[in-house]
């Protein structure tokens, strides 16, 4: 089994805006990620998702992978963005739109 | 251990100059709000001064077992906050 290590790089460089967040998109299962996820919706470009609540190892993984200690973290073109906070003064500044439109997701 | 004091404490001590304000989100110590305005912040973006306040608070937000479960912040340059 690869390490939490590995497999959250896999998903970070396999899908340029990758959101790892408590419960899933739908059904967000925490305010702030719930927060990131309208965010990404309201922009309308498809993003992948991971409900670190469906595993220990990458919810714990992810705050050492991202050196940032809580959850949400939104990663976009392989790097970490940010949690809520800055995601939402990213998206009200207008940076996040820019950022968003260059990330090629992979049809 | 005065959870709020040594939040304080700790921010200031990493940042000086800092005014901090925080909040207790949920009445329990574990959700916090703070606005941080600190000179400090001159020229770091967004998430490296996200970072300098979480290394600040150390143990108090890593590990399963931290008193600190959610920390939603605010964190600005003087001047920064003299436009709000």
């Amino acid at each position: 089994m690869a390490s939490a290590h590995d497999r959250i790089d896999a998903m970070v460089k396999k899908y340029p805006v990758m959101l790892f967040m408590k419960g899933t998109p739908d059904q967000p299962q925490c305010g702030f990620s719930q927060r990131v996820a309208m965010v990404l919706k309201d922009h309308g470009k498809p993003f992948a998702s991971f409900d670190v609540l469906s595993d220990p190892e990458i919810r714990q993984g992810i705050k050492e992978y991202g050196e940032f200690p809580t959850i949400p973290q939104l990663y976009v073109n392989g790097e970490l963005v940010g949690g809520s906070d800055i995601v939402s003064e990213m998206y009200i500044a207008g940076e996040l739109q820019d950022m968003l439109d260059k990330a090629e997701m992979p049809e | 251990m005065d959870l709020q004091a040594e939040m304080m404490r700790r921010i200031e001590d990493a940042l000086p100059g800092a005014k901090v304000r925080l909040n207790d989100l949920t009445g329990t110590k574990d959700h916090w709000q703070a606005v941080i305005v600190a000179p400090g912040f001159e020229g770091l973006n967004r998430l490296k001064r996200q970072r300098a306040v979480f290394a600040a608070l150390g143990e108090l937000m890593h590990g399963s077992n931290a008193p600190i479960h959610a920390l939603t912040m605010q964190t600005m340059t003087p001047a920064e906050a003299e436009q709000e």
